[in-house]
């Protein structure tokens, strides 16, 4: 394992703690919440509001789909050599009533899933460069 | 209805990867759309383009671009871009000139040239673009009609060889159409045995992108008649409907839904909307379509579209393929042009080009992809950024 200090990918989206939480808004008015972060205007045409506060999301939800990638795909992303297949999630956060995106953990492909199935977030390497490993967040089958 | 106008004339420069510019392309759909019109170009007093954001300045202002290249005759122009559904929006744009009054007879046309291989996002460190991101995370535009696909299987219990199912049937009609860029019948080996792509669609359940051109004249019912043609197919309803907060289906390119954790707000299903107002603008249900031109991206979502058109129940669509029933020759055939699966995408024609078919099927000029007695059909489709289409025509 490579002694590179890890950093988020994507900075600002997700804490970096053991147990990761997305890092969202939520309408201070109306309640809606955002990923990524929405704190300039609330798109709930019911609500006009402009104020925000900083949350964190669910870590854990329920498959809505899942498919995933057996074709390289083009940059900005940045494939291992050679290319290996992942598995991609759709999961449902109940509190949040809403839908967000990943990728599956390594080792966990489309036979390991079912829609409906619990995911729990963690965090996982996503590429290496010369300095870091820069991680992101991913989903992985909840623990029983 | 007095929302109806006369669809006096279409063309379409057959689709493929000719590698022209795509005016030329416009161009020669307009001449084909003029003469089938028995219209003369200096008659048309409006020209509607659907722009195309891959062919510089010229595309953005395509409805001027196919104007000069045509002719200037003084003819007013609009340049309308909806992504997918440039095409009905250009066509909409049209339809409220000639029910104004302030036209009588209008050319809406487009075109595209597409670049060979993936589309990418620009480079560098952009998180603040949805369509860097998610191409950083490694989801692709398959990724998203994989989704939708798996969904599918797991709740309808819909299964690979549906989908391939799917591929076979507009092959097969496809293969009959001259406009058609893959004219090649394929088989359900044929499918299985491509690459797996996005589990779980193959390489040829996914359509590719082309080269095209589609046009329509459309009039005033007064202008049809005054030229013997009261007959005509007419656009009874266009809808352009965007979606309703909260969006409950995660869409390219982003990587979150809506959330509909306030008060008040429902998850709401975009795709199943946009029929909705065209429905109601017809004054016509699911039960007076003889057949529907709906957008293929993959095999899988045809099955979508079918029931977000109302013409299956939630889930059954794929019982509707088992028998036969969107095939030519069933109940209410799907995609009788053969589809995307057979034509590949070209952005601002397509909507156009899903017209043109259906006016061939009602005036009975669709040969040996004839739908018999076709007297009302509609089209359905879905661009990004809450774009899409749906679009009623009748005899």
């Amino acid at each position: 394992m490579s002694q590179k200090p890890q950093v988020p990918a994507i900075e600002g989206w997700h804490t970096m703690a053991a147990q990761p939480h997305l890092i969202g808004t939520q309408c201070e008015s109306c309640g809606t919440y955002f990923f990524p972060k929405q704190s300039d205007y609330c798109r709930n045409p019911k609500c006009d509001s402009t104020e925000f506060r900083e949350v964190e999301l669910s870590r854990t939800g329920k498959i809505w789909s899942y498919t995933n990638a057996c074709y390289k795909p083009p940059a900005p992303f940045v494939a291992h050599e050679p290319f290996e297949p992942y598995a991609i999630a759709a999961v449902q956060l109940e509190k949040e009533q809403m839908v967000v995106l990943g990728q599956v953990i390594e080792g966990v492909s489309v036979e390991d899933l079912k829609v409906g199935m619990p995911m729990e977030l963690v965090l996982e390497a996503l590429h290496e460069t010369d300095d870091d490993i820069k991680v992101t967040w991913k989903w992985q089958p909840a623990a029983q | 209805m007095s929302n109806e106008i006369a669809i006096l004339g279409v063309g379409m420069h057959p689709w493929g990867k000719w590698g022209h510019n795509f005016v030329q392309y416009g161009v020669a759909a307009a001449r084909e759309a003029l003469a089938d019109a028995g219209v003369p170009w200096q008659d048309i007093s409006f020209v509607s383009g659907g722009a195309t954001i891959r062919c510089g300045y010229p595309g953005y202002v395509a409805g001027a671009t196919f104007a000069q290249a045509l002719g200037w005759q003084g003819a007013e122009v609009n340049t309308s871009y909806a992504a997918c559904a440039s095409g009905s929006q250009a066509l909409a744009a049209a339809r409220n000139k000639i029910l104004s009054g302030e036209s009588e007879v209008a050319l809406v046309v487009g075109a595209d040239t597409t670049p060979k291989g993936f589309l990418a996002p620009a480079g560098g460190y952009r998180p603040e673009d949805p369509d860097w991101v998610r191409f950083y995370l490694g989801i692709t535009n398959p990724t998203y009609f994989a989704l939708y696909a798996r969904r599918r299987m797991d709740l309808y219990g819909d299964t690979l060889e549906d989908f391939a199912a799917v591929k076979v049937k507009n092959s097969l009609v496809g293969s009959k159409n001259p406009r058609a860029r893959y004219r090649k019948c394929f088989s359900a080996e044929d499918v299985a045995a491509s690459a797996m792509v996005a589990d779980p669609l193959r390489l040829m359940d996914i359509c590719a992108t082309s080269d095209g051109g589609a046009a329509i004249i459309v009039s005033s019912l007064e202008y049809a008649r005054r030229i013997g043609k009261a007959d005509a197919p007419r656009v009874a309803a266009i809808s352009t409907v965007t979606p309703t907060f909260a969006s409950s289906v995660v869409e390219m390119p982003d990587i979150a839904t809506d959330s509909a954790a306030a008060a008040g707000v429902e998850a709401q299903a975009y795709r199943a909307s946009l029929p909705v107002k065209a429905y109601e603008e017809a004054g016509l249900g699911p039960s007076d379509v003889d057949l529907a031109e709906v957008y293929d991206l993959s095999t899988a979502l045809e099955l979508d579209w079918i029931e977000d058109l109302q013409l299956a129940p939630r889930g059954e669509a794929a019982a509707l393929l088992r028998a036969g029933d969107t095939a030519l020759g069933g109940k209410i055939p799907v995609n009788v042009s053969g589809g995307l699966a057979c034509f590949g995408e070209a952005v601002p024609a397509q909507a156009l080009s899903q017209v043109c078919e259906l006016t061939w099927q009602l005036r009975g000029q669709a040969g040996d992809r004839q739908v018999q007695g076709a007297k009302v059909g509609i089209t359905a489709n879905q661009g990004l950024f809450g774009h899409g289409s749906s679009v009623i025509v009748k005899k």
